[in-house]
């Protein structure tokens, strides 16, 4: 059974179409890389595998249930969950409040109008377990307006982890880092453990190329070109819409 | 405990103990109505805060769910049903309202959101003018007697006030508690990154609908606490300068804080109560002041006095600092 399965997805923002008939296997386990220049739909891809976006056609299946019609906010309770883009986190809460929001998105104590959400003891004690596994433990208690750009990626990757997915979506974790931050996030990435399948989107070809097992090439909302590394790295349509020549 | 707790416990005390003899120590029955009128003003302040600061919805059609539990307190009264009856029934019909305006309001935020409750507010005000047979209309409804719950009359003033001091009381407790939750946090998640609550797994929509009862119940609350206060209620109490009153309280205070909304309870109050006594144009005075809170403290009045005072300590540390390590 495939971990993600995507059966000929399609959108499109009135007559742009950005997302033309998009089939992904995925099996459980596996270390997936999309690529595709700006503009290619990798975005509005994730978008529609976490439900952000509504698909014109098609179906999406999460080890073998169809969530195709689930909405967005039930998807992470099934297992999978995402990070974005451009960082999108709670500026004004410390580290580990922002990924106690992730651990409560979870948990019924969300509804608890009571409790003080410090008084949460299990929760804190999750909280703390992500970000030992992101390397942030040390600073938890610091607020985000005082932390580095990396350290704001870590914290996204530690939200996420911290839901426990089972089918996890990167959306560009190293854009905008340097090289010493980028080494950070990519350690984290590594240490994931092998039942969390990741989906990965990321345009830094040197350390996506050595995470992914297989990789997609979108363009035009098209996949284009499917295959292992090798066999994509090798493809000409690689060479002539993405890599270049 | 660090300085800063023992600070703020020092400082909770303080001002309880002021509020708990401030009819000894303040001349007049004047005042200590003006009082009665800050905390029940400060309550429905609260109020409307759950949803401004907290939740980032600027409702301006509170006046409306005030008004209505204020007419549902005074109409039951005037059925002939006991005080205890009229207040429940009033909590009940303030919270039903509130959930009808949310169920229509929360289909937008924002601007959108702003002109649902405004739209809502002026239904409300325009039923309370024209449904005379339940309203009285222009006439209003006359409460002509306070309760005396076990045997303690709140006719006099100072028995009013310290019935209000309580309920004041307990609300602050109950937003502080509320605040500090998980649903207090969840809340503020959904002001600050809602599609990112949404990807967490949160009903945003769920949370923000529960977060409007709860201001609903705290607006009915403070406007039982009017209508026993005025004996008297009117389709103004409707209107929407009332609602643009108490948001300005929120925002002139700050919003999203625990204080804000009460110091702009006192000073919006004052400016209206006292202040006018003085001078004629104390709209004119209300609306300066109203403009140098936004310039100069943006954040409202708590917030940005905070900003300041930590300024202040922060830059008289190095020269301590300094100072000790002189020669």
């Amino acid at each position: 059974m495939s971990a993600l399965a995507v059966k000929d997805l399609s959108k499109a923002f009135g007559g742009l179409k950005v997302t033309r008939g998009v089939s992904l296997d995925i099996a459980p386990g596996e270390r997936r890389l999309i690529i595709g220049p700006n503009g290619a739909g990798k975005t509005t891809l994730f978008n529609l595998i976490t439900g952000e976006l509504t698909p014109d056609s098609g179906s999406i299946h999460l080890f073998g249930q169809d969530i195709t019609k689930t909405p967005s906010r039930q998807r992470p309770h099934l297992g999978m969950a995402r990070t974005y883009q451009i960082i999108t986190l709670f500026a004004r809460d410390t580290i580990i409040h922002n990924v106690l929001l992730a651990l409560l998105g979870l948990s019924t104590a969300r509804w608890n109008p009571i409790t003080d959400i410090k008084h949460q003891g299990h929760l804190v004690e999750h909280g703390r377990a992500a970000l030992e596994r992101v390397g942030l433990a040390a600073i938890a208690e610091r607020p985000l307006s005082q932390t580095s750009y990396g350290e704001r990626r870590r914290v996204e990757i530690a939200m996420a982890l911290a839901q426990n997915p089972k089918v996890l979506l990167l959306d560009e974790p190293f854009a905008g880092l340097s090289i010493d931050e980028r080494r950070d996030v990519h350690k984290c990435l590594m240490a994931i453990p092998r039942d969390v399948t990741i989906v990965m989107i990321e345009h830094n070809m040197d350390v996506a190329l050595e995470f992914a097992e297989r990789i997609t090439l979108l363009h035009f909302g098209e996949v284009i070109v499917e295959g292992t590394r090798a066999e994509v790295v090798d493809n000409p349509r690689t060479r002539e819409v993405y890599l270049g020549h | 405990m660090n300085s800063t707790m023992s600070l703020r416990v020092f400082a909770i005390i303080i001002a309880v103990a002021a509020l708990a003899t401030l009819p000894l120590w303040m001349g007049g029955i004047y005042y200590i109505n003006v009082a009665s009128q800050i905390l029940l003003y400060a309550v429905f302040a609260l109020g409307l805060n759950v949803l401004v600061g907290y939740a980032g919805l600027t409702s301006l059609g509170h006046a409306g769910l005030f008004g209505v539990a204020a007419y549902a307190t005074g109409y039951m009264l005037q059925l002939g049903y006991g005080h205890t009856e009229s207040i429940l029934v009033a909590l009940l019909v303030g919270v039903a309202s509130m959930a009808v305006y949310a169920v229509l309001s929360l289909r937008s935020t924002g601007i959108g959101f702003i002109m649902i409750t405004l739209a809502l507010g002026e239904i409300l005000w325009g039923l309370a003018y024209r449904w005379i047979s339940l309203t009285g209309g222009d006439n209003g409804i006359n409460v002509p007697k306070r309760p005396a719950p076990f045997g303690y009359s709140l006719s006099n003033a100072t028995n009013f006030y310290f019935t209000t001091l309580i309920v004041f009381l307990l609300v602050v407790v109950v937003m502080a508690i509320f605040v500090r939750s998980p649903f207090g946090a969840a809340l503020r998640g959904t002001r600050d990154q809602p599609r990112r609550m949404n990807a967490l797994g949160y009903h945003v929509w769920a949370i923000r609908f529960y977060a409007c009862l709860f201001s609903g119940l705290l607006t009915a609350v403070s406007g039982i606490l009017f209508v026993y206060y005025t004996q008297f209620i009117s389709p103004q109490t409707l209107a929407l300068t009332s609602s643009a009153e108490v948001l300005l309280m929120v925002i002139a205070g700050g919003p999203g804080t625990l204080l804000g909304p009460i110091v702009g309870a006192g000073l919006v109050v004052i400016v209206k109560t006292v202040v006018s006594g003085f001078i004629e144009r104390w709209n004119f005075l209300l609306g300066a002041i109203f403009v140098a809170i936004v310039i100069l403290m943006p954040d409202g009045l708590v917030p940005g006095t905070t900003r300041l005072w930590r300024l202040a300590t922060r830059k008289r540390a190095p020269v301590a600092a300094k100072t000790e390590g002189a020669p």
